[in-house]
């Protein structure tokens, strides 16, 4: 499991003296294989989470415990760009990733799932952003992590993409299964993969309302049984905004 | 058809400029500027009693040296100064004063000091070209990309692999733009320096056939020179630049 606690993460203020409070007493705690969505407005803080989390900064009060260590084990992180080496193929990015020998059946088994076999020895200058995205996903799950942070991986791809990918990106996690932390403004979206929603507030980031989803995996595809818990959930939703 | 044309515009170019040269000396038939078979059976003499292929040897040695040590040194120190931004505001006056000091100043001072040796001829010539390498890496270690270093990091790389596999290939067009006018500057400074205090070489050659007023063996040295300069970026410049940019659409 994860424990997050941050008592505070702050920045410059820009302009003036001070700091700007981005988070404050922020506490959550997420099961192993757990899928939880984090929802809030837009530059509340949930990319800085993720870093924190990630250890990419260091630069707060308080702590991250991995399991029973406070250090970080191996952290998958699907960025929202996707942040794959432009000189390097589709099979070689996520080689590179991979520390020991990488299973070439391990990998051949991810790239099948998210449908890339055929473009794994092209370089990412030649994929659309979907295939990008794909990729960074596989990367993120070939390293088995103990944790997967995904920040809004399916942000600006058109509606089918951004499904598409969703729907292949839930069948991988259910096959390999990992405790996920994914950031995301769109509450069906939240809906459709998450096992808890865990609603943010702003300036500071807090956590606002914590949501288990009651729908069924296998139910998820049902437009509206989807529909109707998001309008149940509307009202928190703006709540936070 | 338009295609193979292109193919041969380089050569008929420099065709092209030989027909200037022949009908420019024609014209002014003078010794001042032989014809360029005049120049060609010079340079052919030249190199059948080996004394072309001896000089060049010597001022090639020179120029890989000197050129290797710059390199080498620059790219280190560049990308320090780029990724270190108290050290870069420390040392960015001494690079600028070392930018704007003539060449030649160095290369004297050099001699004075060190004596008209080898060593002070390669110092002199690594203390030329130094700072532009270092400047040129510094901008490429400057320019790295901070979200690709960030993803390294979270995936944990390790240092080796970072950089040989993140850093590297960002900083190669760098080291690239540093080696092309690091050779055509290195090998000009490297013949004043063989002019003012070695007894071998290019430019000591140049010097003597000045003081002979031998046009046809200065610009036969000249041509032996360029030639090899335009073989070692043929032969080994574009195909490396080529293999590293093969990703690019």
């Amino acid at each position: 499991m994860i424990a997050i606690n941050i008592k505070s993460k702050t920045y410059p203020a820009k302009g003036r003296a001070g700091q700007h409070l981005a988070i404050a007493d922020f506490k959550l705690a997420i099961n192993a294989n757990e899928f939880v969505c984090l929802v809030g407005p837009s530059g509340c803080g949930k990319t800085t989470l993720l870093n924190i989390v990630a250890d990419l900064d260091r630069d707060y009060d308080g702590e991250i415990k991995v399991g029973q260590v406070q250090t970080q084990s191996k952290i998958g992180y699907v960025f929202q760009n996707p942040r794959l080496l432009p000189w390097r193929t589709v099979r070689e990015n996520i080689e590179l990733a991979i520390e020991d020998n990488p299973s070439a059946e391990n990998m051949d088994t991810l790239l099948d799932v998210m449908q890339l076999s055929q473009f794994q020895h092209v370089y990412p200058e030649r994929l659309s952003l979907g295939m990008s995205r794909r990729v960074a996903i596989i990367r993120a799950f070939a390293i088995n992590p103990n944790v997967l942070l995904m920040d809004e991986p399916f942000v600006s791809l058109d509606a089918a993409t951004a499904r598409q990918i969703r729907t292949l990106t839930v069948k991988l996690w259910q096959q390999r299964p990992h405790t996920v932390l994914f950031v995301t403004h769109d509450l069906r979206e939240a809906i459709t993969l998450a096992d808890r929603i865990v609603f943010l507030s702003s300036a500071p980031m807090q956590v606002v309302r914590e949501i288990k989803v009651p729908i069924a995996r296998h139910e998820r595809d049902n437009e509206q049984v989807i529909e109707a818990f998001r309008q149940q959930l509307l009202h928190v939703q703006h709540s936070t905004t | 058809m338009l295609i193979k044309f292109r193919k041969f515009l380089p050569v008929l170019s420099l065709l092209a400029l030989v027909l200037v040269w022949q009908v420019l000396a024609t014209c002014l038939n003078s010794n001042n500027l032989p014809i360029p078979l005049v120049v060609g059976n010079v340079l052919w003499q030249g190199c059948l009693s080996g004394q072309i292929p001896y000089h060049l040897g010597i001022t090639l040695l020179r120029l890989v040296v000197s050129f290797s040590i710059a390199m080498l040194l620059g790219c280190g120190i560049g990308v320090v100064l780029g990724r270190n931004k108290k050290l870069d505001a420390f040392f960015d006056n001494w690079l600028v004063i070392f930018l704007n000091i003539p060449a030649l100043v160095t290369i004297i001072l050099c001699y004075v000091w060190f004596g008209l040796t080898e060593v002070a001829a390669i110092l002199a010539v690594v203390i030329n070209k130094l700072p532009n390498v270092i400047v040129t890496i510094r901008e490429g270690a400057r320019a790295l990309d901070q979200d690709l270093l960030e993803m390294a990091r979270c995936y944990r790389l390790g240092r080796k692999k970072t950089l040989l596999h993140v850093v590297w290939p960002q900083l190669y067009p760098y080291v690239m733009g540093a080696t092309r006018t690091g050779l055509a500057l290195v090998w000009k400074i490297i013949l004043v320096v063989e002019l003012l205090g070695r007894s071998n070489g290019v430019g000591f050659q140049l010097y003597s056939f000045f003081q002979l007023f031998d046009v046809a063996n200065l610009l036969a040295y000249t041509i032996a020179f360029v030639a090899i300069i335009q073989l070692l970026e043929l032969m080994v410049l574009k195909p490396l630049d080529t293999k590293a940019q093969r990703w690019r659409r």
